[in-house]
């Protein structure tokens, strides 16, 4: 019995894990393939009912949809640029000499450990039209008090700016412990050459940087596709349909218009284009030599 | 005063000022969570006011905020505990035997986006009548701490030196002996990351509770968004609100700092 156990205990150790993995992941992934081709309100008194691949040809003749894809994007992209740069320049004015810089470091967590739902009320109080401190801060600087989330043109915008807050520091440390661990010898030997500070970010400190820089990215990029419960808590998709991505349209869908078919072939096209981009960006990573 | 003393104290504006912008939402939640309906709505005095508790009091006393508190508890404890129980034995044989096939899954089930299971397990948990217990909570929210810790874990498994185990297996350990007596001890650093974070990712969880929960479970995040949909905002019970759910995650921040940035940031520095 022992010798049965030692002879199979990678898969007896990996078992419960995989099988969890299987039946509360792949084989609800799989029940969504299988719903996305038929037609069903989730009522117990007309079963699902066969449809082919009309969800999907639904999916790509509604506009929500085609908005909801270019939202999704939209957001993502911005947002992970704006925190890339800023998460960039904040690491390296982390890795200066500070004052109390233990303290600081931990105070940067807080945006991306707190809950994200309670983040958002806050920031709902934040961009009240009447009474929020981002129009206060307007009008003290002489500008036009705006509508925020309330705004279909502004409301984007505004949850990229909460998505911002609560990430950029996320970049910023993992860019920081990357800096910390950087070999010396280049800087002295640019330092013997005569390289001033800007020559010595570009030519030595960037390229050096490029694999963590990378990773933090990839990270956020394939986290920021799903943002669901800054949105959700903030404007659940609206005002009308604004700032409504393939997360929350999904949603939507499925749990207040019960349009069960149609929410699965969207979240299975949500799904592959995560899943593809992910495989894409794991294998240019390996290309690059960077290990996951 | 010379160049480099200067460039220093501008440093230090910059990283403190991008310090108060980034802590200003915090601040202010905890400022409005200790006024009145009337002194939030009053924008002309922001900072004067006599601050009192009467919000924390309502909090409690008008809705079952203890009851949201112990659901919250009970579930990212369950989905804590057991994700160790499963992810541990899982990390450790992957990384020993090196089952990239195994690791991959893993990696799968921390990068498909959580609404792709919430039909399905809408669905299927009705159908077992599990909606709205504790037991339906825990497992969602495990598909959420599991690959975490496993994912904190494997690099972490890998980093120990074989010797170790060698000279357990020398001593007559069997495999499942070492790892428990010698592995699991010298682990903890990297428990403890996987572990609070794994606890903060469920407490903080939203998507999942959302269609999972009701009356008897409801965690904190469901009870909070709930407060949004009354008529008017009672903006400071909101904001108090928001302050106890939040509280336990920045104690725990400020206690763990070192291991949460480890969590958070393991695996893309090695490269």
């Amino acid at each position: 019995m022992t010798n049965w156990i030692e002879r199979n205990i990678k898969w007896i150790y990996t078992m419960p894990a995989v099988l969890f993995v299987g039946i509360m992941m792949v084989f609800p992934v799989g029940y969504t393939l299988w719903l996305s081709f038929h037609d069903w309100d989730m009522s117990n008194v007309s079963p699902p009912l066969w449809v082919g691949l009309d969800n999907y040809l639904t999916l790509f003749q509604d506009e929500v949809f085609t908005q909801a894809l270019w939202l999704t994007f939209y957001f993502t992209i911005v947002a992970v640029v704006i925190e890339t740069v800023l998460g960039i320049l904040l690491a390296l004015l982390m890795n200066q000499h500070i004052v109390g810089k233990g303290l600081v470091k931990t105070l940067f967590l807080l945006p991306m450990v707190a809950t994200p739902v309670a983040v958002g009320l806050v920031w709902i109080l934040i961009y009240e039209p009447n009474i929020g401190i981002a129009n206060i801060f307007l009008q003290a600087i002489g500008i036009a008090p705006q509508e925020w989330l309330a705004s279909p043109e502004m409301v984007m915008p505004s949850l990229i700016v909460i998505d911002v807050w609560e990430w950029t520091p996320m970049i910023a440390l993992i860019v920081l412990a990357g800096l910390v661990s950087l070999p010396k010898d280049p800087y002295e030997a640019a330092i013997v050459d005569g390289a001033n500070r800007l020559q010595t970010f570009w030519n030595i400190t960037l390229p050096l940087l490029k694999p963590t820089i990378y990773s933090a990215v990839l990270l956020r990029l394939i986290d920021a596709l799903k943002t669901f419960d800054i949105i959700y808590a903030t404007t659940q998709g609206g005002p009308g349909t604004s700032s409504q991505t393939l997360n929350i349209y999904g949603y939507v869908l499925g749990f207040q218009y019960f349009k069960i078919g149609q929410a699965s072939a969207l979240l299975m096209i949500f799904f592959a284009i995560v899943l593809g981009l992910s495989v894409l960006v794991i294998a240019v990573r390996k290309k690059a030599g960077v290990s996951m | 005063m010379n160049e480099e003393k200067k460039a220093s104290i501008f440093t230090h504006l910059l990283v403190y000022l991008s310090l108060f912008l980034f802590v200003m939402p915090f601040l202010w939640m905890i400022l409005a969570s200790f006024k009145t309906q009337e002194q939030i709505l009053n924008t002309s005095a922001l900072l004067s006011f006599t601050p009192n508790f009467d919000n924390y009091v309502n909090v409690f006393t008008q809705y079952a905020f203890m009851d949201f508190i112990v659901n919250s508890f009970i579930v990212a404890l369950g989905s804590t505990l057991l994700g160790l129980l499963l992810g541990l034995p899982a990390a450790y044989a992957i990384a020993k035997y090196k089952q990239q096939g195994m690791g991959l899954l893993i990696l799968v089930a921390r990068i498909v986006p959580g609404i792709s299971f919430l039909i399905p397990w809408f669905i299927i948990f009705s159908k077992l009548e599990m909606i709205d217990t504790y037991t339906s909570l825990i497992l969602s929210h495990m598909l959420v701490t599991m690959p975490f810790i496993i994912w904190v874990m494997i690099p972490f498994f890998e980093g120990l030196p074989h010797e170790l185990e060698e000279s357990a297996r020398v001593d007559g350990c069997t495999t499942t002996g070492a790892f428990l007596r010698i592995l699991l001890p010298i682990s903890w650093p990297g428990i403890i990351t996987a572990s609070i974070l794994a606890f903060i990712f469920s407490w903080n969880n939203f998507m999942f509770s959302l269609i999972l929960a009701g009356e008897k479970t409801k965690t904190l995040p469901i009870a909070i968004f709930n407060f949004l949909s009354y008529s008017e905002i009672n903006w400071g019970g909101l904001m108090a609100a928001s302050v106890i759910i939040t509280l336990p995650v920045l104690v725990i921040a400020l206690v763990a700092q070192r291991y949460i940035i480890a969590g958070l940031t393991g695996g893309a520095v090695k490269g």
